[in-house]
């Protein structure tokens, strides 16, 4: 899914540097957390054992991979998840179609099977037939 | 194909899908009404859905859990808003924690379905959902993100290891 957001405007090394950003689970663990509201790098590192500088070098690696942005504002610098609102929005569009497209096929199928009985209930009536015949 | 249209909206953050059947409106009306049939239909093949409350008057709930192939549970909600049969339903549609009952904190999305009768015995069925808000939006981002993401990290892992 994350792939749909990115790939399509994207080379193949910055690919390559998005999926060893996200191949770590803090560096996961951030980006969730900075999709719904920026956040400064200290009030992140609050939420982990680790230290300030470390978290600072996870926030680095997502930066260098474009994931997400870091802007100075006085003391703090903030993090924030570098997808516009309009692209945020078809990624989770995009997966809805394919939810309701599986399930419109099911339902299609559904409703032809009880139209047309399988094959195998055909046969046993035809030999029920054949029986009492 | 049974869909005949998909139209998204980023902007207005909806999706509308609109399909047609070679049925009747009370076949296709009866895909919603009875759960049997719903729970057939509702959840993937490898996570498919038991209706537990099936309550379809307006103010009514039905309520549902999907099983995965570990025997996990994710458990969801309806919250009717109006219902025509056989023509018309609207729903809030949610996520519930593990015991069933309804969390707040998760995303809600309102669906409109409205069937129409074609000639030769066909019906239409459009289905429209909308998102109240794009911080809800967000939050199936995040959550599709780190799911996907341990799936997709989990495939490389195992091409590695073979």
């Amino acid at each position: 899914m994350y792939n749909h957001m990115v790939v399509d405007h994207v080379d193949q090394a910055r690919v390559d540097q998005m999926f060893h950003a996200l191949g770590d689970a803090t560096r996961r663990d951030i980006m969730t957390r900075v999709i719904h509201v920026e956040s400064s790098v200290s009030a992140l590192a609050r939420h982990y054992t680790m230290s300030f500088a470390a978290v600072q070098k996870h926030v680095a690696v997502l930066e260098r991979a474009s994931l997400v942005t870091k802007e100075r504002r006085g003391r703090e610098q903030i993090v924030r998840v570098n997808i516009d609102a309009v692209r945020r929005a078809s990624v989770v569009l995009d997966q809805l179609e394919s939810i309701w497209l599986h399930r419109m096929d099911r339902f299609g199928k559904i409703l032809a099977e009880a139209a047309h009985p399988p094959r195998q209930h055909r046969t046993q009536q035809r030999l029920r037939k054949g029986d009492s015949a | 194909m049974t869909v005949t249209n998909v139209v998204k909206n980023p902007d207005a953050l909806t999706m509308t899908v609109t399909s047609e059947f070679n049925a009747t409106i009370e076949r296709v009306w009866q895909m919603w009404a009875n759960p049997r049939f719903l729970e057939r239909w509702w959840g993937p093949p490898t996570h498919p859905a038991t209706m537990v409350d099936h309550d379809l008057v307006p103010g009514g709930t039905v309520t549902y859990f999907m099983t995965g192939p570990e025997g996990e549970q994710y458990h969801g909600w309806w919250r009717v808003i109006a219902v025509i049969a056989p023509r018309s339903l609207e729903i809030e549609d949610g996520f519930a924690d593990g015991d069933g009952v309804a969390n707040p904190e998760m995303p809600i999305t309102v669906m409109r379905m409205q069937l129409d009768e074609l000639s030769g015995g066909r019906t239409r069925m459009i289905i429209e959902t909308t998102f109240p808000s794009l911080e809800q939006m967000d939050q199936l981002v995040a959550m599709g993100m780190e799911e996907g993401l341990q799936a997709a990290l989990g495939q490389m892992d195992a091409l590695l290891v073979n």
